[in-house]
């Protein structure tokens, strides 16, 4: 597959650059043509990686695959070191690369008013930010994927720090600095792996390709150590329990874009990266580990809803909600079951529609009073109807109520982990979360939008406009589409998920078979012991 | 047949859409004509799907549409199950809904947000359907659910007061405490049999041949579990707390909703289920048990409550108590029966309530009633006949479902049915002490309405008034389809229900019942009616005759208190759940474990980092003797080091 002779994965990935680099040509007083080529770029941006879906299953593309992964690009990068160029997508990608590209043009259009000054450096963050991320999604070279996880971090860090309310350089470099910090033990472990990879095969067969490091079969005691750099690494990026505190401060003082971008999709590169590295690389620490996972992961639902009740301010609230729902989301993935997973992956895209909107939801109330304290609102029901009602919706979707989308992922991480015996009480644990759930939002939404308009500043505050609306409506469809045919997404994800649930299977598999095997030699142990002692009797 | 039952919850859904993405720009007839055209038609569809049911002569038929979810082994369809159960929740749900749209017409019309009230209610009446005609138990908790948020929704309908948005809150929030229980249910269900289709779970456990559980099987736990999600929407202790408050939203609302419909989705669920709570005696006592607790409780704060909706309200929480007594003693179409009767004579006491509140400018508080009976005769009229139905009084419609609970609470050879039997008659005696209470305050004796305010007074417009005698006509006639036994009419209603409780294991336990002579039924009649007459006559002395108004009641003190107050418990709650979680997270977990452990751990990793480094610079000062005596000071070090080594 290719677009206008460039393979498409380069294409989605660096279109956005383009607009950056037109941007950079455009003197920097010419702000509303800045804002057009960054829209327009955004736009194109996500039109044309439609087409990923659009030709999933045509037999050249189906016929083109490469270790389950589509539209393949592969070619020598550094020699020296074995690094290739290897980009490719399965379902699990193609839904948060879809996602990263809608996320990302709904971000730059929402700006549209609310950014005022270094404008044109802004949308050159914005635009370059988006071609970081996607190389996330689809790199399959940990050495790329490093490359490109790095990338992402600097735009980030300045779009926080420049364009961030008064506390945005504590925010900006903590933000970096946690991000820094787990990505350099994930350096180590990829290090690990490439020179282990290098004892059992050689120098000339050096390579970061994941799908080499996954036919290896690592011995338990280098996947536990393996598994745990990644683990900080991407747990730090989800955030887990307890490694969340980045995320209210980096939420709180991000513009809105930013924190639409940072909840939609920065969020996910963590939850992505267990289930793309993790998962399949270390499955026998990844088996060890499940107690902790999961308890960290209830831990979070609970905490985050907790937390997020008690909040004063709308968009730390939301921020630890995130907190909570990513919570909910690595349950399913650590369940390591089929729906679970599924589930898992269907609800990060879930995260980032609902969240994505709850944020700009909150952009749309500062941009007018410059405020995100509770207090200061209630009552807008009256004067903003259009906003009540999108905001009701997300608030909905966001508690998970069904036949809209948090439903069906909340339901079948449940249901995925609940198919185990032994993550039983987890599932329970983290059912219990869903009910703070919808306490902390429906509050929320109740101290914003009802009660009596008393504020004069809040009187004069205007419904959404065109634009505004336009940011929502296509958050609003996905919401219902995925509520009411999940099926039409979730069928990207089985393959995807089968290839992973397979590798535990088989391990489960033989760890019941030595577990028999075991059982066998103290059955016949006790026999003897029974018959030695028939016999003294005797 | 597919299509034409499909039909009954999308034509409401239209309706909503219309009215919700248009409605604003829309006049107000055209609001309420989209509305009662949708449901109307409905409702049509239901009765033609009613008879058509009847002369295909089956017991059940199971349409999907839809795969709705799909991963892994599990599958979730969207489907429906049409037999005599759902076949008589449609027809309720939407006849009375069809009436109490018809009636919000003349109770709405001067209300601002017309449209948005009708929208609300039509997506009611869509999610009230998929509930009932679910068959799956996924589908059924979407249905479930989406009620739950157009209760939310019309509680908090006037919005800009702070007790109607909190009232909604608690309501959604109640609900979700028993969802949790719901959704833990139906994923037991699912990983015991493979399957959350209601025909099939059934058949599953009638295959692998489930016997009666002596302890607690899996089947106990999942009727407890499923209990749960009954409390909380159906208002049982001790989730109940929500109703009460609920009277917030309109009066159309609380008929509808919090008392013909939403509400029995509990009952309905139960009784769906039957197959699993006939084995299950372990949880068939626990609801029969909190059924008939709450069917008393409930009542007994009745007794003096002073806004007419709100005695209307327990008096509601207390019938639902009834119908799960019922399902306690395995009587599960006694319970639907019930159902259906207090969906006619509840609805119509709420609607005749709406009609005083509304002649009287929304005035809610019985204190300032009294003597309404020339100002509003039909209302009142129309509201005895609902007061002697739900009080037991014979030939009413109540008298028949609440005598058939009570004869097999008596009769039904289960754990602790006679302690149901004893609640329940007790609770009976105070209905009829509350009832008439209501209605000697509202409607008789002297008027306590001031002169110049009672003028204003005149009946409500003819489509509220329509509606009430309609409903008049119901709560009369509707019980005669449930005769007792020892009439020897044929039971219409509990034989067409039959086909539903085909996979109870034995019917040997329910049959138990026709051991008993026709006399011992004929006695419980008896004394149900004796109880109903003493709480009756209680009443008329003490409201009648004595005149004692709701103010002087309150010379009664301590106990007048404790029962106005509702015993208390929002308050225990309060103090017991509400602040105490509030303070943890406030105080602990934000304050002392994000904000002091976790950041004060990164935050001091910072700081300690910046101390060093301040320390470590302070090296490079530049000055040259410094750094020749550090020179010299490594110097000698190293030297040390050689010496040593040398030495060694």
């Amino acid at each position: 597959m290719e677009i206008l002779g460039v393979p498409i994965l380069n294409a989605v990935t660096y279109f956005p650059l383009i607009g950056f680099l037109v941007i950079l040509l455009i003197p920097k007083s010419k702000e509303t043509l800045i804002k057009i080529v960054a829209n327009v770029t955004g736009f194109i941006g996500f039109l044309i990686s439609l087409p990923l879906i659009i030709n999933w299953y045509k037999p050249e593309v189906v016929n083109g695959m490469k270790n389950g992964m589509r539209y393949v690009i592969d070619v020598p990068w550094i020699r020296t070191i074995g690094a290739r160029y290897q980009f490719g997508i399965d379902g699990i990608s193609l839904l948060l690369v879809l996602l990263t590209t809608l996320l990302g043009f709904i971000a730059i259009l929402s700006s549209w008013s609310a950014i005022k000054d270094r404008v044109k450096e802004y949308y050159a963050y914005m635009l370059l930010l988006q071609t970081g991320m996607l190389g996330v999604f689809m790199a399959t070279d940990l050495f790329l994927f490093y490359v490109f996880w790095e990338v992402m971090l600097v735009p980030m860090y300045f779009l926080i720090g420049v364009w961030g309310g008064p506390r945005k350089l504590y925010a900006a470099i903590k933000f970096f600095l946690y991000t820094l910090a787990g990505s350099v033990l994930m350096l180590l472990a990829i290090i690990a792996l490439y020179f282990k990879y290098i004892s059992i095969y050689g120098w000339e067969h050096r390579t970061f390709s994941l799908f080499k490091f996954m036919q290896v079969g690592f011995d338990p005691q280098f996947q536990w150590w393996a598994f745990l750099a990644f683990f900080i690494g991407f747990a730090i990026k989800v955030p887990m329990f307890p490694f969340h505190t980045w995320l209210p401060d980096a939420h709180v003082e991000a513009p809105t874009a930013g924190s639409v971008i940072l909840a939609g999709v920065l969020l996910k590169m963590g939850t992505y990266g267990f289930v793309r590295f993790s998962l399949p690389l270390f499955p026998d620490a990844m088996i060890k580990f499940t107690p902790l996972l999961m308890t960290l992961c209830v831990i979070g639902i609970i905490y985050g809803a907790l937390v997020a009740m008690m909040q004063a301010d709308m968009k730390k609230l939301v921020a630890y909600s995130s907190v909570s729902h990513l919570g909910m989301t690595m349950l399913g993935v650590f369940a390591l079951t089929q729906v679970g997973i599924q589930g898992g992956v269907i609800q990060m895209i879930n995260h980032g529609i609902s969240t994505g909107a709850l944020f700009l939801i909150v952009g749309i109330v500062y941009e007018r009073r410059h405020t995100r304290l509770i207090k200061e609102y209630g009552g807008l029901s009256h004067n903003m109807p259009l906003y009540a009602t999108i905001f009701l919706i997300m608030t909905l979707s966001s508690i998970g109520l069904p036949g809209l989308n948090g439903f069906i992922g909340e339901f079948m991480i449940l249901q995925g982990t609940f198919a185990r015996h032994d993550l039983r009480v987890y599932a329970i644990l983290a059912a219990s979360g869903v009910i703070l759930g919808a306490a902390y939002m429906l509050w929320l939404y109740q101290r914003v939008m009802f009660g009596k308009l008393e504020k004069e500043e809040n009187k004069k505050m205007k419904d959404l406009n065109l634009r505004e609306v336009f940011t929502f409506v296509p958050l609003i469809i996905l919401a219902v589409w995925i509520g009411i045919y999940p099926s039409f997404w979730l069928k990207y994800l089985k393959a995807p998920v089968k290839k992973i649930t397979d590798i535990y299977q088989k391990k489960m598999v033989e760890k019941k078979v030595e577990l028999n095997s075991k059982l066998k030699v103290d059955y016949k142990g006790m026999k003897r012991i029974i018959n030695n002692n028939n016999m003294s009797e005797e | 047949m597919k299509t034409l039952l499909i039909f009954i919850p999308i034509l409401p859904l239209i309706g909503f859409l219309l009215n919700g993405i248009f409605g604003r720009s829309f006049p107000k007839k055209l609001v309420h004509r989209i509305a009662i055209t949708t449901t109307g038609i409905s409702f049509l569809l239901a009765v033609i799907t009613f008879f058509k049911f009847l002369s295909l002569d089956v017991e059940s038929l199971v349409f999907n549409y839809f795969t709705w979810i799909k991963a892994g082994d599990f599958v979730a369809n969207f489907g429906f199950l049409l037999d005599p159960l759902s076949m008589v929740m449609v027809l309720v749900v939407t006849g009375v809904g069809f009436l109490i749209h018809v009636y919000s017409i003349g109770y709405m019309w001067n209300d601002i947000g017309y449209n948005r009230f009708f929208a609300y209610l039509n997506l009611f009446m869509f999610s009230m359907l998929i509930l009932v005609l679910a068959n799956n138990y996924l589908l059924l908790f979407v249905g479930w659910e989406g009620v739950g948020l157009c209760s939310y929704l019309l509680i908090g309908f006037y919005f800009h007061k702070k007790s109607a948005s909190d009232a909604g809150k608690k309501a959604f929030i109640v609900n979700r405490i028993g969802d949790f229980g719901f959704v833990v249910g139906l994923m037991l269900i699912f990983f015991t049999f493979r399957t959350i289709d209601f025909e099939k779970v059934f058949s599953e456990i009638v295959n692998r041949g489930y016997g009666v559980e002596a302890g607690w099987g899996v089947l106990t736990v999942i009727g407890v579990l499923l209990f749960i999600g009954a409390t909380g929407k159906s208002a049982q202790i001790p989730l109940y707390v929500w109703l009460p408050d609920a009277m917030e939203g309109p009066t159309p609302v609380s008929a509808l909703i919090h008392a013909a419909t939403m509400v029995t989705a509990g009952v309905y669920m139960i009784t769906r289920s039957n197959a699993i709570y006939s084995r299950a005696p372990h949880a068939l006592f626990i609801v029969g048990l909190i059924g008939s607790i709450t069917a008393l409780f409930a009542a007994t704060i009745g007794i003096f409550q002073r806004d007419i909706k709100r005695v209307l309200a327990y008096s509601t929480v207390s019938q639902l108590g009834y119908m799960f007594t019922a399902l306690g003693v395995l009587a599960f179409s006694a319970g639907i029966f019930h159902l259906m009767t207090h969906a006619f004579f509840k609805a119509l006491l709420f609607l005749g309530s709406g009609s005083v509140i509304l002649a009287l400018h929304h005035e809610q508080d019985m204190q300032n009633m009294g003597g309404l009976k020339k100002y509003l005769p039909i209302t009142c009229w129309t509201m005895w006949a609902a007061t002697l139905a739900i009080s037991g009084i014979p030939i009413f419609a109540g008298f028949f479902s609440k005598d058939e609970i009570l004869w097999r609470s008596y009769s039904t050879p289960v754990k602790g049915h006679m302690i149901f039997y004893i609640l329940g008659t007790v609770a009976a005696l105070i209905t009829a002490l509350y009832m008439f209470r209501l209605m000697f305050l509202t409607f008789h004796g002297k008027t306590r309405l001031p002169e110049d305010k009672l003028s204003h007074v005149h009946e409500s417009p003819k489509s509220m008034t329509g509606v009430l005698v309609v409903l008049a006509i119901l709560s009369t006639i509707g019980g005669f389809v449930g005769m007792p036994g020892w009439t020897k009419i044929p039971n219409i209603f509990e034989n067409f229900l039959e086909p539903v409780f085909k996979f109870m294991p034995h019917k040997g336990i329910v049959h138990a019942v026709e051991g008993h002579s026709a006399g011992n039924e004929l006695l419980v009649t008896l004394v149900s009616i004796l109880v109903a007459g003493i709480g009756a006559l209680i009443a008329y002395i003490i409201y009648l005759k004595k005149e004692v108004t709701p103010e002087k009641e309150e010379n009664l003190g301590l106990i007048y208190k404790l029962i106005f107050n509702k015993y208390y418990v929002d308050e225990i709650y309060n103090f017991l759940v509400v602040q105490p979680i509030k303070w943890f997270s406030t105080n602990v977990l934000w304050k002392i474990v994000d904000v002091s452990i976790i950041d004060g751990i990164v935050n001091g990793y910072a700081y300690l980092t910046e101390g060093l480094s301040v320390g470590v610079s302070k090296i490079q000062n530049g000055f040259i003797r410094s750094y020749v005596g550090w020179i010299a000071l490594g110097g000698i070090g190293i030297l040390y080091y050689i010496l040593i080594n040398f030495i060694k």
